[in-house]
């Protein structure tokens, strides 16, 4: 059954004709930090040295191939050993080697050295996005994958991925950095371990839980660098980019007092009282960002991986329940804490969504206080 | 048990061939009946994995997902590892091991025959559980054939049967690796010594080190996943004041010589066949020997040249880049030493040599990508992108899998007396070499510009090089059909093979009929 109807799907995709946009890159990008330029130098560098020796190789091969065959009259050498041929051969390649690797140590030991940063960004995985913190200004916000390649991702969407602009590229929140500046991200996660991975700034460090890694970035030039997860981190290990802005300095110091002046007004919206409408409205966009993953834009889970949220014990039970799971998670599980990363308001109106959506109509209202009293 | 031994020389039929029926698969003893077993298993694992591999390659043909959701898609990436790596090729360098070793020495079969039949029937149990975790509850494991801490913990029922499977195919390929190694020693034929044993013994009898040197050790790091999850134990959780990266430098520790494991016997396989259809002595055998050991050596030595993005010291970035990189000395002595066997022989290119010349030549190029990985600061670009899926499926598959086809055409004729069909044999050659190309090549490009592995989805400018790799997949995959129908046709009838087969063949498995009697060498032949 299952086979059938994957073949019926190789047939039908093969039929369409393919969606060209694709650019033809065959090459690692030279970046845009002076390291990233460093490490494609070696990557040239080792590349060529592989294409000569391979020249050489081959092209002996295949000189044999040609003259020295038995349909041309060949007749067998008997040489079949020389210590001085054996020792030629080990004491070149070995040369070579070094050659190749006194430069890339130097790189490695630059590559290495974080001190003397001029800021410093936490970077924390989760399943399935990035969370930043800016420690010195005080901003933090989590980075999901953006709503349209969410959309466009999902199976039998009918969305053609091409019309959606970087696609499976794109965050709702990207990082931003300045540029000139000596960057250094910490990296962490929550759950399970993840890779923070960016090309153009050639850096990539593995985020994993209860420890802190370190990478820095100084990026000379302004533009937006994309970039994604590369630790196998679980089922949307694909969906979880990086988007790095690198701005001015001045553009930088105005992103940052936005940032701040946007997290007094999620403070404020945390005090207020709420009816069902709007509720329900927020409960939705926090649900698809933060809940949809696992439980399913519509609530039916993955039986047997990821429970329902429709007609769940939890999500039409006791309220306090209902809410000290998604503030607390539940151990064992993939079921995450939410207190830290949720406002009251989200978290009111995610569960207020969840009871009274999804196939749930339990008529349950939850207020920002409710939350604030049970944290 | 001995004296019955004696009995039964004294008194029984010196001709007994194999019980009959189907009992006889179950209870032999036989070094080329349990051969033939670990080859044909393996031959249908290649399948399963393969289908796995198809499936991936069907959904990344376009960008968006069309046929599976993405946490199945996980289940296939992780199964098509462990059935390719543990079910399929593994298996099958075992079964040529099987056959050949007590041929090529001179013995009449394995040292511990009963221990053979234990190794291999073990295999059927283990790879049922572990297939069937496909059907249970939250599906197959999804975390990679890698199993990393903390993600594999939360596999759902399949959990405990990986672990269990893992384990008992460690304990086959441990008992397998003993049986092998007390053959060599104490089995060889009269005048063999170390130095004259040919290089297929040569680089299994060390091989073997490397299977009891290293499946304990991954015995050891699944043990304690099991107790991590049911038993409450913190040996990779930071909250306990465990490490999850603890469990990667065991694994790799593991996984290093494991990769070694997959190639000595295929560079063995290469060595053998060369010479043959160069009618030209191998080049340097002794420099291929010592060249074979120092690569065990270092493959202890190099684990952590998979870990570079964990967030090691410099000091240690710095010691397995220098060690990785110096692998790169002994294996091109081999590749040398196999181009000065070709140089000045009088070549003929029947399929196995057609194979064997492949192997040399794809086997190198996944070895310069090998170097360029072994860089540490390119790494960083480099580590888990689509450059690495090329990387080792150039190695093992135009490598590993392409020395086992030519091992099976070089004595396919040998085990059943019959001639394959050298037409075909071509065929199988051409599609699968191009095939292959069109299905891994392109992989270097999109993992250069970005692409992640693991990924059931991705960006749309990988879309063309995806798509041409999803056509070189199913082109490879169709042409393995050819193979199996070449193989099937030969066991059932064929041109008589001669004793020699080959013209220039050498070695004691050329001086037995084809097909060789049932207990190899009764008396033992006397090498000079």
């Amino acid at each position: 059954m299952k086979r059938s109807c994957i073949t019926g799907g190789v047939l039908a995709s093969l039929l369409t004709p393919l969606s060209v946009h694709a650019d033809w890159e065959v090459n690692m990008p030279t970046g845009v930090t002076d390291l990233s330029a460093e490490i494609y130098g070696l990557h040239m560098a080792a590349f060529w040295v592989c294409v000569i020796i391979g020249i050489i190789v081959f092209g002996a091969m295949i000189y044999s191939i040609i003259h020295h065959r038995k349909d041309k009259g060949a007749k067998p050498a008997t040489f079949h050993e020389s210590t001085t041929v054996e020792i030629v051969w080990t004491v070149i390649p070995v040369i070579i080697l070094i050659s190749l690797a006194i430069p890339a140590a130097q790189a490695l030991v630059k590559i290495e050295d974080s001190s003397n940063a001029d800021m410093t960004i936490k970077v924390t995985g989760y399943q399935w996005k990035w969370q930043y913190e800016y420690a010195e200004d005080g901003i933090s916000f989590f980075s999901n994958l953006d709503a349209k390649s969410r959309e466009a991702s999902a199976r039998g969407s009918g969305i053609d991925p091409a019309t959606v602009d970087n696609y499976l590229l794109e965050v709702d929140n990207p990082v931003v950095i300045p540029v000139g500046k000596k960057v250094r991200f910490l990296f962490t996660a929550n759950d399970v371990i993840h890779s923070w991975w960016v090309p153009e700034l050639a850096v990539k460090k593995d985020a994993i839980p209860g420890f802190v890694n370190d990478m820095w970035a100084q990026v000379n030039t302004p533009g937006t660098y994309r970039g994604q997860c590369t630790e196998l981190c679980g089922k949307d290990h694909g969906f979880m980019p990086i988007t790095v802005i690198a701005k001015e300095e001045s553009e930088y110091r105005q992103w940052v007092a936005e940032q701040q002046a946007a997290a007094k007004e999620a403070a404020a919206a945390s005090e207020q009282e709420w009816d069902m409408a709007g509720l329900l409205e927020k409960g939705q966009q926090v649900y698809n960002t933060s809940c949809a993953a696992c439980h399913g834009a519509t609530g039916a889970g993955i039986p047997g991986v990821f429970p329902a949220m429709t007609g769940s014990a939890i999500a039409t039970g006791d309220i306090n329940a209902h809410i000290d799971i998604v503030l607390n998670g539940k151990a064992g599980t993939a079921m995450q804490a939410f207190a830290a990363q949720l406002s009251d308001a989200d978290i009111a109106a995610v569960v207020t969504y969840e009871r009274n959506a999804l196939g749930n109509s339990t008529g349950d209202m939850v207020q920002p206080a409710a939350i604030k009293a049970l944290r | 048990m001995n004296a019955q031994a004696v009995e039964h020389v004294d008194h029984d039929d010196h001709h007994h061939g194999p019980a009959k029926g189907w009992m006889r698969w179950i209870t032999t003893t036989n070094h080329k009946d349990i051969g033939s077993l670990y080859l044909w298993f393996s031959l249908i694992m290649f399948f399963v994995g393969g289908i796995m591999a198809l499936i991936i390659r069907a959904e990344l043909f376009q960008p968006g997902l069309q046929l599976v959701d993405p946490a199945f898609f996980n289940q296939m990436t992780t199964m098509h590892a462990l059935v390719m790596i543990f079910l399929a090729l593994m298996p099958a360098f075992v079964g040529l091991a099987n056959w050949m070793i007590p041929m090529m020495i001179g013995a009449p079969d394995m040292a511990l025959p009963r221990m053979n039949n234990w190794s291999f029937w073990i295999l059927p149990f283990a790879s049922t559980m572990l297939i069937a975790t496909l059907f249970v509850d939250g599906g197959a494991p999804a975390g990679g054939w890698t199993m990393y801490p903390p993600l594999v913990l939360q596999t759902g029922a399949a959990f405990p049967m990986l672990i269990f499977s893992v384990h008992l195919l460690g304990i086959s390929s441990i008992m397998g690796s003993i049986n092998i190694i007390a053959t060599i020693m104490n089995m060889r034929a009269p005048g063999m010594t170390y130095m004259k044993m040919p290089l297929f013994v040569w680089t299994w009898f060390i091989t073997a080190y490397l299977l009891i040197a290293t499946m304990p050790v991954l015995a050891g790091a699944v043990t304690m996943l099991l107790t991590d999850k049911y038993f409450a134990t913190s040996f990779f959780s930071a909250a306990g004041g465990g490490d999850p990266v603890m469990f990667q430098h065991i694994f790799w520790f593991f996984g290093h010589p494991e990769v070694y494991i997959l190639i000595l016997p295929a560079f063995g396989i290469v060595s053998q066949i060369i010479p043959t259809f160069a009618r030209k002595q191998l080049f340097g055998y002794s420099s291929m020997v010592y060249a074979t050991a120092s690569i065990a050596f270092l493959s202890f030595i190099v684990w952590a040249h998979h870990m570079f993005t964990v967030g090691l010291p410099v000091a240690a970035e710095l010691f397995f880049m220098f060690a990785t990189m110096l692998i790169a000395v002994p294996t091109g002595v081999k590749v040398f030493n196999w181009v000065s066997t070709m140089w000045k022989g009088s070549m003929t290119f029947e399929t196995p040599m057609l194979f064997a010349i492949g192997f040399v030549i794809m086997f190198t190029i996944g070895g310069f990508s090998g170097l360029m990985l072994a860089i540490t600061p390119v790494d960083f670009q480099y580590h888990d992108t689509y450059f690495v899926v090329a990387h080792f499926h150039y190695v093992l598959v135009p490598g590993a899998i392409f020395a086992v086809m030519a091992a099976v055409y070089y004595w396919l004729p040998k085990w059943t007396g019959n001639m394959y069909d050298e037409k075909l044999g071509r065929f199988h050659f051409w599609f699968s070499t191009i095939f292959v190309n069109i299905l891994f090549f392109p992989q270097h490009f999109v993992g250069l510009a970005g692409m992640p592995r693991r990924i059931p989805d991705y960006a749309v400018q990988f879309a063309d090089f995806n798509a041409i790799s999803s056509i070189g997949a199913f082109g490879f995959g169709l042409s393995q059909l050819l193979f199996a129908y070449i193989v099937i046709k030969t066991v059932r009838s064929g041109k008589k093979a001669t004793d020699q087969v080959w013209e220039g063949a050498d070695g004691l498995e050329w001086t037995l009929s084809s097909p060789p009697p049932y207990h190899s060498f009764s008396t033992q032949p006397i090498v000079k």
